[in-house]
């Protein structure tokens, strides 16, 4: 018998069940929408900055287990950072403060990683047409 | 915590009477069925009374029945076997891109030998297209093999057409019954088959033992080699208590068959359609007439199957899912792409599959419990606006 479900680290059960700044943003300053071209699976995450600083990060993910608690911990790892200590951000550095992934399950993280990647430059498109 | 198993595809729970009949040969009855003494005699008894009992549930002679350690060596011995008897006739297989893997890779693994395959697509309910087979037959043709009835998506194909149009060409047609035996009456001569592969653990037998139906006069190359067993179509010592126990199991679908495919129907369509009432852009996977009455698949718009699975799994029911990444493949499933489906669907597939054992009850637990949860990660899927 086994009560350990399925590959999963207990954090990421915990974040796929209750996953963290899980919803919408209305006039985001960043967004970013990403698919996974391995499995069709989709990220789409939404940043409030104010003056470089990430204040809110909000997502909404179609994707399995993984997909869905790397979006959730992605968002709470975003809060209160600077643009600049956000880009470095990368998928392995999500994965770790999940206790980590399965090996098959490391690209649905990728989701993670490209998301961020895509809201920041969204974020910087838009303030470059402004000033 | 209530348990409902619904992934019977999978694998069936062993049914009581054929674990009774298989004990004895692991307890008492030991011998070796080539032995010539009395304790090889008994085992040879009960061998050949199995290989009746399989024989009598397809219509077929015992002797056209050889014991195999699966389905898939069954498919092996089917594909392999004919491939190597009949290459000096030619080198061209004909098969179907929603064929288990069993078939699919063996098929692969011939055209490193040199033969050629051709892979025919499926419409959007998973049926081959009968012109598309006569197409691609040439005169290089030895082997056609389609599924009997689809795994993931329960589709049965029109069997007996495929075999009328391998019998015009004279050639071989072997199909894949291992869902639909003992599901769906299957007699081999009045459909014209000449291979059908079955396997045990779908039939509420255990698992690694199957058996291959060679139509009597057909040579195979065997893919074992080693002592005469089986008439020297597949060497080794036999799985004495799997053999007894196939034997039983298929005693019993003979018994049970029409009860239950009416019962397994009711309660796979009563499913649907209860999902259906509750939860809004579900979609049937498959044939909606020509299916196994075992298997009910569905996608549910804009969620993925594996947070279904697991959601489901933590309220103790058991169902699989086409999503990539669910059985350690990064791939989706290939048989729902092969439908056409986009992700959002094929990534959101359910499959429920059904048994003698599942009642009313497990189809209302589902009812209740489900809805709930797809509502919730609905509300998380950027492809789902209320
Ligand atoms: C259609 C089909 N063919 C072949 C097999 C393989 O049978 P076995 O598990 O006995 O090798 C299966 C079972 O997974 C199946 O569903
Ligand atoms: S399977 Fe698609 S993100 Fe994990």
């Amino acid at each position: 018998m086994t009560n350990k479900l399925g590959p999963y680290s207990d954090k990421v059960m915990d974040h796929f069940m209750n996953p963290r700044n899980m919803g919408e943003m209305e006039d985001p300053d960043g967004l970013g929408e990403v698919g996974n071209p391995v499995c069709g699976d989709v990220m789409r995450l939404y940043l409030r900055i104010k003056d470089g600083i990430i204040l809110d990060a909000k997502f909404k993910t179609f994707g399995c287990g993984a997909a869905i608690a790397t979006s959730s911990m992605v968002t709470e790892m975003l809060k209160g950072k600077t643009i600049e200590e956000a880009k470095k951000i990368t998928n392995q550095a999500v994965a770790e403060a999940l206790d980590g992934l399965p090996p098959v399950k490391m690209h649905c993280s990728v989701l993670a990683e490209e998301g961020l990647e895509a809201a920041i430059s969204d974020y910087e498109r838009k303030k470059g047409q402004i000033s | 915590m209530r348990r409902v198993y619904l992934d019977n595809n999978a694998t069936t729970p062993i049914a009581p009477e054929v674990l009774e009949a298989m004990l004895p040969f692991y307890r008492d009855n030991f011998g070796n069925p080539s032995s010539i003494h009395a304790f090889g005699r008994e085992v040879k008894v009960a061998i050949d009374e199995a290989r009746e009992q399989v024989a009598a549930l397809l219509g077929a002679a015992a002797e056209e029945i050889v014991f195999t350690s699966s389905g898939t060596e069954a498919d092996n011995l089917a594909i392999k076997g004919t491939a190597h008897a009949l290459r000096g006739k030619g080198q061209h297989i004909i098969t179907c891109k929603i064929e288990h893997p069993a078939v699919l890779n063996t098929c692969k693994h011939l055209e490193k030998e040199g033969f050629k395959v051709t892979c025919l697509p499926v419409d959007e309910y998973g049926m081959i297209r009968l012109e598309e087979l006569a197409g691609a037959i040439t005169d290089e043709t030895i082997l056609i093999t389609i599924m009997h009835g689809n795994n993931e998506i329960g589709t049965i194909q029109p069997i007996e057409e495929i075999s009328r149009i391998a019998r015009e060409r004279c050639i071989r047609f072997h199909t894949d019954a291992v869902q639909s035996l003992g599901k769906v009456p299957i007699i081999v001569q009045e459909l014209g088959i000449d291979l059908l592969s079955l396997s045990a653990h779908k039939l509420h037998g255990p698992k690694g033992i199957g058996a291959l139906y060679v139509k009597k006069g057909l040579k195979l190359q065997p893919i074992l080699h080693g002592g005469h067993q089986e008439r020297g179509q597949r060497a080794g010592t036999e799985n004495v208590a799997g053999i007894v126990a196939l034997g039983r199991a298929c005693q019993l679908a003979a018994q049970h068959m029409a009860d239950e495919a009416k019962n397994l129907s009711g309660l796979r369509d009563g499913l649907f359609e209860g999902l259906q009432e509750r939860i809004p852009r579900v979609k049937l996977n498959g044939h909606p007439t020509k299916r196994l009455p075992t298997t009910l698949n569905c996608s549910f718009y804009g969620i993925e199957g594996e947070s279904l699975l697991m959601n489901l799994d933590l309220a103790g029911v058991a169902v699989s899912t086409g999503s990539a990444c669910s059985s350690g493949s990064i791939e989706p499933s290939h048989v729902l792409v092969a439908l056409g489906l986009p992700p959002q669907l094929y990534q959101g597939s359910l499959r429920f599959s059904f048994s003698r054992y599942n009642t009313q009850d497990d189809i209302d637990y589902i009812l209740d419990i489900l809805p709930p949860i797809v509502e919730r990660l609905r509300k998380m899927s950027p492809f789902w606006k209320e």
